[in-house]
């Protein structure tokens, strides 16, 4: 059996009592909260803290509040973002609908049941090198991202390449929300665009002594937000690709503004370049516009051999991705579709 | 080692748990619950799947110490009043469980949904039970003693 | 009949779903120790040095155990003997055992792990097979036909040079079948103990506690009498818990040098290097057919990917070449098949074992040529195949046959005749069949003692305990064993108590592989039971003055067929036979029928009887992406009689779900990292997240049809259902791909990467298609000639002198043609 190597288990009960904790610790603390990322790789050993700090006690962790926009807690389970669908006077389901749908296509119902949006927010990246056992990394010579030197997808590459895996994420960077960190030394809003760097390694801004306590996402009258995620099956695995589209439609059907956002194809979630928004905006989302914009969309994707299917069909895959989701946005039935690409119709 | 209360199918039980032992490894090895099995310990195959205030959560990767004061229902805590869940009379009926190693965690799985939904679809069964996986059935006797379970819970 | 037949919950149903059933990694001892074991870091390496002396020293470990305590190897197969439970002088894959600590706990043994400094000196690694057939040297085993070349086999049946030289068409095509591997839930496991006697007991998950049995006496050098090995149920085998294996030698050794329980449970990780799954296969398919649309003979050449050891290997190469006779009528047939090692974890069977991959081509190839000859695939097929009750080209004998009653019945429920190149660009149907053994004819080791024994005790009370060896992996063995014990003797199957997998109290039963237990069991237990109903029968019919032949036992009750009133319960027959005849205890066994075949290598194919399928799959495939989706599935199986359908139809759709990953998805697979840079040869992901078994929401509609010709040669004309209806679904994907988007897909698995390959090709006028197009030269041997039965073949070689000889001339070759 797998099993955890020792460490020391503290669970505070207030944010501030954690941020206290991890202030005064030597830097071989962090926090856990579902544990679902966390506890596999300190089972791999790619992490081994010294004290773990729980953070499920903490009920501020839980808030939520709305008034200009919504103010969502790290802590709720992407079981309980699921269920916000339902609330929010179902200005959720439409302007927010990235964000559920994002939430429901993570992992499994149990991994979402114990997994917070905070902890997929701040998921560790991947790799096909780096997420394996102790023994499998000691075959390589380990990695650059643990234990190693080289980065085995790119043996020349400075950094570490390996992929930001997050579902929420995208969807959440495509609702144009802000997070807020709090540390011993004080608290701070970001966007969350500020919170992700392209780096495998580091590729959180966030310092290890603050706490990402909750998710803001502005007020959105008139949009709608949609995700579409390309993995092998129907559950279990992490994007591979993903897309979060966010729009706001006229009654005539031009775009007024737009977000594209590409998951899993760098080391941090990927936005569109400014032109292929450009080219939407004022425009009405024709079938040729949405082939248009999905080949400009698609030009930052840049996948590695670093996780499952090929790194080719991946890059390829990002415009058709781009696609459904504006075809989605535009009101088009696309249950079909997704039923096919995703093995459900995300209802 | 930390000592611990917790509720284990309806029964206080105190223990004193290792901070690394995962819940998997309470149940199994501290309380001799053997019923819930392992395939990964990851995450990544549902074996271990038990109910954690009711909700269908991996027992692998819960930390023991984190269980205090909450309560835990596993494959040996389903059968009441000498009487067997009907879940479980389905399970055994129908071929729900061929080799049986999955078939825990897939039964407390179900018992969650019909706790909340009494009557799903077959789509929202396939939905419910997609984090765990089984080898040996191709799922459909799986869902189809679901459906006799709702069938003889509504009688 | 009124067990047999009737969906009835499964023996040990009630044990499963309440958590009761013990697994290996359930048994928990006093004063248990645990066992990790350190595995080779490197793929390909002399040992140069172990130095265990620090990991020794560390507090909490008990025993560490080297190469040095293993000097004698094992293996399935007595021809290739060739592990040992932990290396001795290399290693041959990354994950081969080199080292154990047994210590308190199992962190504390995974600590010490890292405290054995091992050193290794490299040797070139041999990634894939063309790289072994290119170098013979370094050799990876001092054995083996030639340098890494582990077996190489030819066998032909009549002329085939001269029958593909008549044909009308003659088609050739390559396919590719990748590695997989069985992924049972349940990890391997295993406890070992010394008992008070001062015996040793293994428990173990494995599916042949009898050649286990017979490993450990020989590698520990202990009298097999003092070992007793207890097969726990399987949580899954699906053949990857066929082969002794290291863990097992090193738990068993542990427990008897420190006198306390040893338990091993091995991780994910480590349950992909076991493996012993499907071997990746390169095979050339050359069929020449008539005008009339049936088949002039058949060139079939194999090469596998053995990986590191030989596992069942030299008998999975013989498979890729067995089956193709025994589903369609081959009148000449030369099958060339090549097993190289190379430096990855070991293949061996994983359900179907060696006939998938060749299933696979040869499925394929006959919808090329029904396209090319413009017919129907499904008629085409009706038209070869094989006749029941008969002898195949290489003397392979066939029984019942249900093959053409499964095509009309899957065409009929899938509505072929309005799908089939009928639906819109995108989606399509596709055809396969398939056959399978029930049960091989031939033991692992030769002996001529019974494949499968039962004995009864029969008791006062009127229960009945069956014991055999047979091991439950979750196909329901225990069921089918007090299924046909209880149809005999009338009673109740929870009237019986089954122990079996139990090499101390059990009759030997060869193990759950090749589909053999329903059929060798279930004829062993019904002899058994029948022995024990006549007993019973004489003892009432003297007190009932009732002649035996009116008896009829029924409902726990045995009674006058012409006055059902006059009749004594069960348990009073039982009595009344004690009195009479002392202890009621009987016994049946079971031997196959002895081969037709006489050749060398005509000990792999041969069974009892075969079961048939055939399947249709429905797919859905996105023209722009590849993207494939599959919708539905039909499938019919020729079952000779379902003992208990439940299990039957669950054997059936879980056979489907199998293959369909493997079809689709599944992948045993390795990365090596830039030679210029490291040695590496890994597994790409050995983790469940990563090798993608299929979940609820990728498993389609599946439709079953069991077909019901009792075949005399089974139990109440049981055939096997574990693993032949499998083998049509592969095939039947890639036809079905044809049918929507109009490419081949001559490989599994079938991707949307490679689909898209192919309709690029297509787009750009170039053959549409993905798959090999090259089968490497391969130094043959000449074959063993045998003339199939019709041209007054004997099942013998015909030039057995002459086989011996080295390098002999052409010549000779005409004057045997001629």
């Amino acid at each position: 059996m797998m099993r955890l190597p020792n460490f020391r288990f503290v669970a505070p009960t207030s944010v501030h009592q954690a941020a206290e904790l991890l202030a005064a610790s030597s830097g071989d603390t962090m926090l856990v909260a579902g544990g679902t990322d966390l506890l596999p790789n300190m089972k791999r050993r790619q992490q081994a803290p010294g004290t773990l700090v729980g953070v499920r006690h903490i009920a501020e962790l839980r808030a939520i509040s709305s008034g200009d926009g919504v103010t969502i807690g790290a802590g709720l389970t992407l079981t309980d973002v699921i269920r916000l669908r339902q609330g929010f006077g179902g200005q959720a389901r439409e302007a927010y609908g990235a964000l559920w749908q994002a939430a429901a296509q993570v992992a499994t119902p149990q991994l979402r049941n114990m997994g917070t949006l905070g902890g997929n927010l701040c998921l560790d990246t991947r790799c096909n090198y780096y997420d394996q056992n102790y023994e499998w990394r000691k075959a390589i010579d380990f990695c650059m991202k643990k234990d190693g030197e080289t980065c085995w997808v790119a043996p020349s590459s400075p950094k570490c390449v390996a992929v930001s895996s997050t579902d929420t994420a995208p969807a959440l960077l495509a609702l144009g929300a802000s997070v807020t960190l709090v540390s011993a030394n004080g608290t701070r809003q970001i966007a969350l665009s500020d919170m992700y760097r392209n780096d495998g390694i580091h590729y959180l801004t966030r310092q290890r002594s603050e706490i990402l306590t909750s998710v803001h996402v502005p007020r959105l009258d008139g949009w709608r937000s949609v995700y579409w995620k390309l993995r092998r099956r129907g559950a279990f695995d992490f994007p591979v690709l993903s897309v979060a589209a966010a729009a706001k439609i006229a009654k005539d059907g031009t775009v007024e503004a737009a977000r594209i956002v590409l998951g899993a194809v760098a080391s941090r979630p990927v936005e569109a370049p400014a032109e292929a928004i450009a080219a939407l905006v004022g425009r009405p989302l024709t079938d040729d516009l949405i082939s248009e914009v999905a080949e400009r969309a698609a030009q930052p994707s840049r996948p590695l051999d670093n996780t499952d299917f090929t790194l080719v069909w991946r890059k390829r895959m990002t415009k058709f991705f781009v696609s459904y989701a504006l075809k989605e946005l535009r009101g088009d039935d696309m249950r079909a579709r997704r039923l096919k690409v995703s093995r459900q119709e995300l209802l | 080692m930390v000592q611990i209360t917790l509720t284990v199918n309806g029964e206080p039980v105190d223990v004193a748990v290792a901070p690394y032992k995962t819940l998997l490894e309470v149940l199994r090895e501290d309380l001799n619950l053997c019923g819930t099995k392992h395939g990964c310990e990851l995450g990544e195959c549902g074996a271990c799947a038990v109910l954690l205030d009711g909700q269908p959560v991996l027992s692998c990767l819960v930390l023991g110490v984190d269980c205090g004061g909450r309560a835990v229902t596993t494959v040996e805590g389903l059968a009441s009043d000498g009487r067997l869940h009907p879940l479980q009379e389905t399970f055994a009926d129908l071929g729900a469980a061929q080799c049986g190693y999955c078939t825990p965690g897939f039964l407390v799985t179900a018992k969650a949904l019909l706790d909340e939904h009494p009557r799903p679809t077959r789509d929202h069964i396939r939905d419910a039970l997609s984090g765990n996986l089984c080898r040996c059935t191709g799922y459909q006797q799986i869902y189809e003693a679901v459906e006799a379970a709702i069938a003889k819970g509504s009688r | 009949m009124k067990i047999v037949g009737t969906p009835r919950r499964r023996v040990d149903g009630r044990a499963k779903v309440t958590g009761q059933t013990k697994f290996a990694d359930d048994v928990v001892l006093p004063r248990m120790l645990h066992c990790k074991l350190l595995r080779a870091s490197v793929p390909h390496a002399r040992l140069v040095r172990i130095d265990a002396s620090r990991a020794t020293a560390h507090p909490g470990v008990h025993l560490v155990l080297t190469g040095n305590d293993f000097p004698i190897p094992y293996g399935i197969l007595p021809v290739s003997q060739d592990e040992h439970a932990l290396a001795r002088d290399k290693v041959r894959f990354v994950g081969d055992p080199v080292a154990a600590v047994i210590a308190r706990d199992e962190q504390t043994a995974f600590d010490a792990l890292d405290l054995i400094d091992v050193e290794y000196e490299p040797l070139t690694t041999f990634a894939d097979p063309e790289d072994s057939l290119a170098n013979p040297t370094p050799r990876i085993h001092e054995y083996g036909d030639t340098g890494n070349v582990h077996k190489l086999v030819s066998l032909q049946f009549g002329d085939v040079e001269q029958a593909l030289a008549d044909a009308d068409r003659v088609f050739e095509d390559i396919f590719f079948y990748q590695g997989n591997t069985h992924l049972p839930i349940e990890q391997h496991a295993a406890v070992a103990a010394k008992d008070p006697d001062g015996k040793l007991v293994l428990w173990s998950s494995t599916q042949t506690p009898h050649y286990v049995h017979r490993a450990l006496a020989k590698t520990l050098e202990m009298p097999a009498a003092h070992i007793r090995v207890i097969a726990t149920p399987n949580g899954g085998g699906f053949g990857g818990k066929s082969d002794p294996f290291n863990h097992e030698m090193v738990v068993a050794k542990a427990a008897l040098l420190l006198d306390r329980p040893v338990k091993i449970c091995l991780t994910r990780e480590e349950v992909f290097y076991c493996h012993r799954g499907r071997h990746p296969v390169l095979m050339q398919f050359t069929t020449g057919m008539k005008k009339d649309g049936t088949i002039a003979g058949m060139h079939v050449k194999t090469l596998l990917d053995g990986g590191a050891y030989g596992s069942y290997g030299v008998a999975s190469t013989f498979y890729t070449g067995a089956l193709q006779t025994v589903t369609y009528h081959v009148p000449a047939y030369h099958f060339q098949g090549c097993r190289v090692f190379t430096n990855k974890p070991p293949c061996g069977p994983k359900r179907g074992h060696g006939t998938p991959q060749s299933r696979f081509g040869q499925e394929i190839q006959l919808d090329k040529i029904a396209e090319a000859l413009t017919q129907d695939p499904a008629e085409l097929r009706l038209r070869i195949v094989e006749r029941p009750e008969t002898l195949t080209a290489n003397y392979l004998r066939v029984g019942t046959i249900g093959l053409s009653e499964c095509i009309r019945r899957v065409t009929r429920a899938a509505d072929w005749a309005n799908t089939f190149r009928k639906l819109p660009h995108g989606r399509g149907v596709g055809l396969a069949c398939s056959s399978y053994l029930s049960g091989a004819g031939l033991a692992i080791y030769w002996n001529d003692m019974p494949h499968s024994g039962v004995q009864l005790k029969l008791d006062r009370s009127g229960g009945v305990t069956a014991f055999c060896g047979a091991t439950e992996i979750g196909q329901g063995s225990d069921d089918v064993l007090v299924a046909c014990v209880a149809e005999v003797l009338g009673i109740d199957p929870l009237d019986i108590r089954p122990i079996t997998g139990d090499t101390d109290l059990t009759p030997v039963d060869l193990g759950s592989y090749s589909s053999r237990v329903t059929l060798m069991m279930g004829n062993a237990a019904i002899q058994a039971a029948e022995r024990a109903r006549d007993l019973l029968a004489d003892a009432v019919s003297r007190k009932l003055g009732v002649p035996r032949e009116r008896l009829v036992f029924a409902d726990r009750r045995v009674f006058d067929t012409e006055d059902p009133g006059k009749g004594v319960t069960f348990s009073d027959a039982v009595c009344l036979a004690e009195a009479a005849f002392g202890t009621i205890g009987t016994t049946g066994s079971y031997t196959p029928p002895k081969s037709a075949a006489r050749f060398k290598g005509g000990g792999v194919g041969p069974s009892p009887t075969y079961s048939y399928s055939a399947a249709i799959v429905e797919v859905d495939v996105d023209p722009d992406s590849g993207w494939i989706h599959v919708p539905r599935v039909w499938i019919a199986h020729d079952i000779g009689r379902s003992i208990n359908p439940v299990l039957v139809r669950g054997q059936v759709e879980g056979s489907v779900y199998m293959a369909l990953g493997e079809a689709l998805m599944e992948e045993q697979i390795f990365r090596r990292l830039p030679p210029r840079l490291s040695d590496a040869l890994v597994h790409k992901f050995p983790s469940m997240l990563e090798y993608k078994s299929p979940t609820t929401l990728d498993m389609p509609e599946v439709f079953t049809e069991l077909i019901e010709n009792p075949d005399p040669r089974g139990p109440f004309g049981a055939k096997e259902v574990g693993q032949g209806p499998l083998l049509p679904v592969m095939p039947a994907i890639a036809n079905a791909v044809y049918d929507a988007v109009g490419v081949r897909i001559d490989e599994v698995p079938i991707t949307p990467e490679k689909i898209l390959k192919a309709l690029d090709a297509k787009a750009a006028g170039k053959a549409p298609r993905y798959g090999p197009s090259h089968f490497p030269d391969i130094p043959w041997p000449e074959p063993v000639r045998v003339a199939p039965p019709w041209e007054g073949g004997d099942g013998k070689a015909q030039d057995v002198g002459r086989q011996k000889e080295e390098g002999r001339s052409t010549a000779a070759k005409a004057v045997i043609r001629s």
